[in-house]
């Protein structure tokens, strides 16, 4: 087992505070983040003031930070630093907005690092209107130092939110399957990273088992994953993310996989396999209490439920081919919702409930798609050789993937926008694959 | 003392294995025999081994594309895995089921477990007592060929017999 003081970190709770200067006025420069064409809105971020060295090193690190969350969103293009005409003095001092319009910012986002009595840092931060002259918010983050990536990440989340009005994604991590080795013979760990790929750590050995499929819970430092082992059917297991303490989610002599927490994150649901077949089934976490949710002679796999926990999609070859099906969250009513040419596989409902992301594979190429709950409205957003495995940022808007972009290169993750158009590679140390996004972070 | 020491290593199983040989080589031995009677080199294999199941008989059937239906190839290399079998009754097996790149990691999980299920029922049916066999998935982690061509899918897509151990 291998450690994950991140955790400690992440504990360390980020303090919020508005700063007191003007209530942020009705909003003029927004985002709206569900039209199909945004033009990335130009925005200015100069280096986060210091009054000391060390200070100005931490403000120049978390400005970075913040830029590159920024523009992996694909809605803001930062402007050059090179290019700023004023030079900020402090974040408490009105910005000279004629020499921020001269640049084409639209919003400037000014900061400050300063040192607190306790020896924390405090990251104070305003979003300013260039063009109204408005202050757009403000808020202040006091934190320990070395905490400093957690800081900006909550920065950038706040300006997300001043100008989208959505929340942010940006202090999030993501577990991931960490692959070495050659392919007859490979390695597969979790491994956990921040959202933009820092802070990579290995959370299992890989010893005595490949780690497939993590999934986060959407209320606890929590994963279920399935450990494919040697002559043995693999299993479900659950791992505590910070005492690295992991078991086996009930005992089965056939195999359990492919599991997902509920909504809520009191139960799990996995497929089952018994004398070959496999259906879907239901763990209650706190007495491990198992319920069948399908009894079909077809593959009924990959079950994720809606937000409002009410109804369960799943993958079933019921029909022939691998669709995409419906049904209610005891198992009634089950309902195929897509109809194209080759196979669904991977439904991943939403955090937002309005759609559920899928892989689709139609004439040897794999998709990553979205489809409303209700089976209209289907749209690809990425194809490659193998894209696989999508799973949602935490407000609905961004999707991670795998992708293998020709026949025999190593698995990479990605991210891509509900308009398909901003794709963007994620950095991970080596050959990653099956992502799955953590809900906010505590 | 040498064949002392390596007869420890080598266990019960081992010794079992070694009688079985010496016994199906007098007795003429199906496959081990016919190798020696061919007059290629003899054979070291231990009749009632892995090696006497892969070389022999046949440890591995294979399926096409999303399938997982018995082909009339696989049926009579089943068939001479349930022969296998009944001659050598302390034999047990896992069959694995595996699957090509072309899936996704979950289905194909469950597509692995429907071929190995699908081999183990055609050997029960052939009247290999079922507790001799236990079936595992591997789905798409576990490739013979590495490679990303249709010749490689074609081997990975296959349920692989195992020897698990020698009973007593």
């Amino acid at each position: 087992m291998i450690r994950r003081d991140m955790l400690a970190r992440a504990a360390a709770a980020l303090l919020a505070a508005f700063l007191g200067f003007s209530a942020p006025a009705g909003a003029r420069v927004r985002i709206d983040i569900t039209q199909a064409n945004v033009e990335p809105m130009p925005v200015a971020v100069p280096d986060f003031i210091g009054s000391d060295n060390d200070l100005q090193g931490l403000g120049r690190d978390i400005t970075s930070v913040i830029m590159a969350d920024l523009d992996r969103s694909g809605l803001f293009s930062v402007i050059d630093q090179r290019a700023y005409v004023e030079r900020l003095a402090s974040v408490d001092v009105r910005p000279r907005f004629p020499d921020w319009r001269i640049i084409n910012a639209q919003v400037l986002v000014a900061g400050e690092v300063r040192r607190t009595p306790d020896g924390r840092i405090e990251v104070a931060t305003r979003v300013w209107d260039v063009y109204s002259n408005e202050q757009l918010g403000a808020v202040s983050f006091k934190t320990p130092a070395d905490n400093w990536r957690r800081a900006a990440h909550k920065v950038a989340d706040f300006v997300y939110k001043s100008l989208t009005g959505e929340e942010g994604y940006f202090d999030t991590r993501v577990v991931f399957v960490h692959e070495t080795g050659p392919k007859e013979k490979r390695t597969k760990r979790l491994m956990i990273m921040d959202q933009d790929g820092a802070n990579p750590v290995l959370l299992t050995d890989g010893l005595n088992y490949q780690a497939l499929t993590p999934r986060f819970s959407p209320t606890q430092q929590q994963i279920t994953y399935m450990a494919l082992f040697d002559n043995r059917p693999g299993q479900v297991y659950l791992f505590n993310i910070e005492t690295g303490e992991q078991e086996q989610l009930g005992t089965f002599r056939g195999m359990t996989f492919a599991p997902r927490f509920t909504p809520d994150g009191t139960r799990v649901l996995m497929s089952m396999e018994r004398a070959g077949n496999s259906d879907v089934f239901m763990m209650e976490l706190a007495t491990r209490r198992l319920t069948r949710l399908t009894d079909n002679p077809g593959i009924d796999t990959s079950p994720t439920m809606s937000p409002d926990g009410r109804r369960i999609a799943f993958t079933s070859d019921r029909g022939g081919a691998e669709q995409i099906y419906v049904m209610n969250a005891d198992g009634s009513a089950p309902t195929r919702i897509t109809f194209g040419d080759g196979r669904y596989q991977t439904p991943v409902w939403s955090p937002r409930g309005d759609l559920i992301a899928f892989t689709r594979l139609y004439q040897g190429r794999f998709y990553i798609g979205v489809i409303r709950p209700d089976g209209t409205g289907e749209r690809l957003l990425t194809e490659s050789y193998l894209d696989e495995g999508p799973t949602w940022a935490p407000n609905g808007r961004v999707i991670m993937f795998f992708r293998e972009a020709s026949p025999g290169s190593g698995p990479t993750l990605w991210s891509v926008d509900l308009t398909g158009r901003n794709l963007r590679r994620v950095r991970t140390p080596g050959d990653s694959s099956d992502p799955a996004w953590s809900p906010p972070l505590p | 003392m040498k064949v002392n020491d390596s007869m420890k290593l080598m266990g019960v199983a081992g010794l079992m294995a070694l009688a079985a040989a010496c016994s199906s080589t007098k007795s003429t031995g199906p496959d081990v025999a016919a190798t020696d009677n061919a007059g290629t080199s003899v054979s070291s294999i231990v009749a009632g081994s892995q090696d006497d199941l892969e070389q022999n008989v046949g440890h591995r059937v294979f399926f096409g594309y999303d399938q997982y239906s018995l082909t009339a190839q696989a049926q009579s290399t089943l068939q001479r895995q349930a022969d296998f079998l009944k001659q050598y009754p302390n034999v047990r097996i896992q069959v694995s089921g595996n699957c090509d790149e072309r899936g996704t990691r979950e289905y194909n999980l469950a597509l692995g477990a429907r071929r190995a299920e699908a081999a183990r029922a055609y050997l029960v049916s052939m009247g290999v007592d079922s507790s001799r066999i236990t079936t595992v998935s591997y789905g798409k982690e576990r490739p013979i060929d590495p490679r990303s061509t249709e010749e490689a899918w074609s081997l990975n897509r296959n349920a692989t017999s195992t020897i698990v151990n020698v009973g007593a």
